[in-house]
């Protein structure tokens, strides 16, 4: 059935095929959800990648991996579309030609957060975009805990990637632990304020995600690698910086002193992998792997 | 009864002879000043009164005109008092007419007759001796700047009276001992060990250096960019005597020297804060136009702290200075040039609330604002910045670690080596350094190996360098072999320049 506004906007209501299951073991239940993109029929073992709309890039670096590599692993990745940590775990889907659903505190035909209208685009294209609101519903305020709920029904398991102390990713974590889902917590920088809510969740039990491979052992499922480019340069420097920065994104100054290399041999390696698309120089500086399946 | 004193007045760095003619005529007692005098001379009057009462003398009562000429002038400041009120004297017969007319007399009266100091006594000095003045009279202040001129006695008074007596014959002064040299020691000045941390931005100020580039730090408050800027005025390679004298100039003008100060022998380092105005940075105001932050920061470093908070207007203020090297104020009746030959370091937060790409505080900004902020590093004045480097913040112990690195010494030394050379390479070129070489001289100046021509060619591709961009690659290379030693730009060397490019937050 197809709704004003936009044409391609699906109506799924308890009683349709395409109303999962899984979207019954949330309280409340939804009574209708709209759908824009694939159908939720074809997403296969979902994934939540939650977080903070105001990362570091430690966060945003993680989140995105994080959903590459599962996607890579057949697992849709799902979120809120919200800046941050959110926006990061689409990405990293998208970049990887994985799944990816979107779950808007908005009707699926407003963009929200309208600075996201771009990778909205990409996710109505090449993933599923689904919201509980009506179409042209603005997004408010107490729609967010409504669609939390949404996102934990969806998901299989839900990974909480840097959040404050009062931050919405960890009412998604307790209302996923109400629908017996499993609730992963990628560890943080002791002194960030980032870190309080995954290191609360993981004293009381999360499970501890490090990588893609923590999140798929609960889900019985394998790692994938997938086949990109083979990291091992031909130049030992640039290999050695390779190295330096699967311990983490780093400046210069700091991938010198992890690779042993003088400052300028340093340089001259990192531009080389840049101009090769290996790494890329990001906001302070830092440079990160562009393709972290591989590494 | 008529007499003439000399005195000089400023236009910029120049300035003209000034007969300063006092004629004292039966009449009422009256006391007028002609010849253009701004308002600032018209007090004179008051003060030459005063200070000739105070040593002692009887004021003429006699209708007294002083006409200072030549008349088309516009003269401005109280550097005529002692003039004026030496040749008031001279014409009422006390001292010798003869006798003042052998030196030439800058000075401002104090109400009690001492002489203060004023500004520009070196600039003027030079006018005067180039008019063939053999002495000049000046307040003991400023009696180390006149005495940098060669062939040119110096008469220091701290008085009215002792420069009346002096005239009269009746007492000798004491010479002005010269200057130490070296007054600027190098014990003093911030050395680059004291920067914990960072190799990164270490490299990028000793490129800087040896370039004459400008450069963009970015970081967090707190990383030391204010510290990294001053240690870049320490590792230039010292003035010439050419250069420390104009320097020296302009900052007599301003008013900066000390009074012990001889030569200013150590590069400037100027830190105007973003509040302050486009006259401020280029110079301007009322009257004679002053040298602004600018054209003190000549041969030295400008340091522009929070670049993004200037007002664009100041800012493109700056760019005559840095296409030309000096700055031209244009008024109604004449126009001043004030050489400003700097180097830029311009230095901002990433954002609004300085955490954004911090790895430990996240960034408060809302995501719009994060991209305005970093619109505002866009513009003429970065297209003219080759080199951009991030300042972290510290963390935690490095702040207290013992020293490491080179010394700005080793660094300097090596600094000087890589100027020699472009020095050698460019003669007659017309550029000082690599920084200066234009685009079309680039291939046949920075002389790029085949190899190095390719890697420019792939970064062109890969990283989306725009052809400016690539030019100030191409010179941030060369300056790197300079560094190198090496005769040809190889590949190594853009490879490295180019992990020091500024990202232009338009692309």
């Amino acid at each position: 059935m197809s709704v004003d506004g936009r044409a391609d906007v699906r109506v799924a209501r308890r009683r349709d095929a395409e109303f999962l299951d899984c979207l019954r073991e949330i309280e409340p239940v939804p009574e209708t959800l709209w759908v824009l993109g694939r159908d939720l029929r074809a997403l296969g073992p979902c994934v939540a990648i939650v977080g903070a709309r105001s990362p570091t890039p430690y966060g945003l670096e993680v989140a995105r991996g994080l959903a590459s590599d599962l996607a890579s692993a057949g697992v849709c990745v799902v979120s809120g579309m919200a800046r941050g940590i959110d926006a990061a775990a689409h990405e990293g889907a998208l970049a990887a030609r994985g799944a990816t659903v979107a779950v808007l505190g908005s009707g699926v035909d407003v963009p929200y957060p309208a600075m996201n209208r771009p990778l909205y685009e990409r996710i109505a294209r090449n993933g599923t975009i689904v919201s509980e609101f009506a179409p042209g519903t603005r997004a408010r305020k107490f729609h967010f805990p409504r669609r939390n709920r949404i996102i934990a029904a969806l998901a299989s398991a839900v990974v909480v990637v840097q959040a404050a102390r009062r931050s919405g990713a960890l009412g998604t974590a307790g209302l996923a632990l109400d629908a017996g889902r499993e609730v992963l917590a990628v560890p943080g920088d002791v002194r960030s304020e980032l870190s309080v809510g995954p290191h609360a969740l993981l004293r009381d039990g999360a499970k501890l995600c490090a990588c893609a491979g923590d999140v798929l052992d609960g889900l019985h499922l394998e790692l994938i690698r997938p086949a990109g480019q083979d990291p091992k340069r031909s130049c030992p420097q640039e290999a050695a910086v390779v190295r330096a920065l699967a311990a983490g994104p780093a400046r210069a100054d700091q991938i010198a002193a992890r690779a042993e290399l003088d400052h300028p041999a340093a340089m001259r390696a990192i531009a080389r992998l840049e101009i090769a698309g290996i790494v890329a120089r990001g906001p302070g500086g830092v440079y990160r792997r562009r393709e972290i399946g591989g590494a | 009864m008529i007499a003439r004193a000399e005195s000089v007045a400023l236009v910029g760095m120049d300035g003209h002879r000034i007969d300063v003619e006092v004629s004292l005529a039966p009449g009422l007692p009256v006391f007028t000043i002609v010849g253009l005098p701004d308002p600032s001379i018209q007090e004179a009057r008051e003060r030459v009164r005063a200070a000739v009462q105070s040593s002692g003398e009887d004021w003429p009562l006699k209708r007294v005109t002083v006409n200072l000429s030549p008349a088309h002038l516009r003269k401005a400041g109280s550097g005529f008092d002692l003039a004026m009120a030496l040749g008031l004297l001279a014409a009422a017969g006390r001292i010798a007419h003869e006798r003042l007319r052998e030196v030439c007399v800058l000075g401002e009266l104090s109400l009690d007759g001492s002489v203060r100091r004023i500004r520009g006594v070196l600039p003027a000095s030079i006018v005067a001796s180039r008019a063939g003045a053999r002495a000049v009279m000046v307040p003991v202040a400023n009696a180390r700047e006149a005495a940098l001129v060669r062939g040119l006695d110096v008469f220091a008074v701290e008085h009215l009276q002792q420069a009346v007596r002096f005239l009269r014959g009746e007492c000798e002064l004491d010479g002005v001992p010269p200057a130490p040299p070296g007054s600027g020691s190098a014990l003093d000045e911030p050395d680059l060990t004291d920067v914990r941390g960072n190799s990164t931005a270490k490299r990028v100020i000793e490129i800087t250096a040896a370039g004459g580039h400008n450069v963009l730090m970015i970081g967090a408050p707190g990383g030391g960019k204010t510290m990294l800027a001053r240690r870049l005025a320490g590792i230039l390679p010292p003035m010439t005597e050419r250069e420390a004298f104009e320097v020296t100039r302009i900052h007599s003008i301003a008013g900066l020297l000390s009074d012990d100060g001889g030569l200013v022998d150590r590069r400037p380092f100027r830190a105007p804060h973003h509040s302050g105005s486009t006259t401020g940075l280029v110079g301007g105001g009322s009257g004679m136009p002053h040298p602004g932050e600018a054209s003190l920061a000549h041969r030295g470093v400008l340091f522009l702290d929070e670049f993004g908070e200037f007002r664009r207007e100041v800012l493109q203020a700056l760019r005559q200075p840095m296409e030309d090297g000096g700055i031209t104020i244009v008024r109604s009746r004449w126009a001043v040039t004030y050489p400003a030959r700097f180097q830029l370091v311009a230095a901002s937060n990433p954002c609004a609330c300085g955490h954004f790409g911090d790895s430990l505080r996240p960034c408060v900004c809302a995501p719009g604002r994060v991209m305005a902020y970093q619109e505002r590093l866009t513009g003429p004045i970065v297209d003219r910045i080759d080199l951009q480097v991030e300042i972290p913040r510290l963390a935690r112990g490095q702040l207290f670690a013992a020293p490491e690195g080179d010394s700005s010494a080793t660094v300097a030394q090596r600094v000087a080596g890589a100027r020699e050379v472009q020095r050698a390479r460019f003669g007659e070129s017309g550029a000082a350094s690599n920084a200066e070489v234009r685009a079309a001289d680039i291939e046949r100046l920075c002389l790029p190996t085949a190899a190095a021509r390719a890697v420019l060619e792939r970064a062109i591709e890969g990283l989306a360098l725009s052809a400016r961009g690539a030019h100030r690659v191409m010179r941030v290379a060369r300056t790197i072999a300079d560094l190198g030693g090496e005769e040809q730009t190889g590949s190594d060397c853009v490879e490295e320049a180019l992990g020091y490019r500024v990202l232009d937050a338009r692309e």
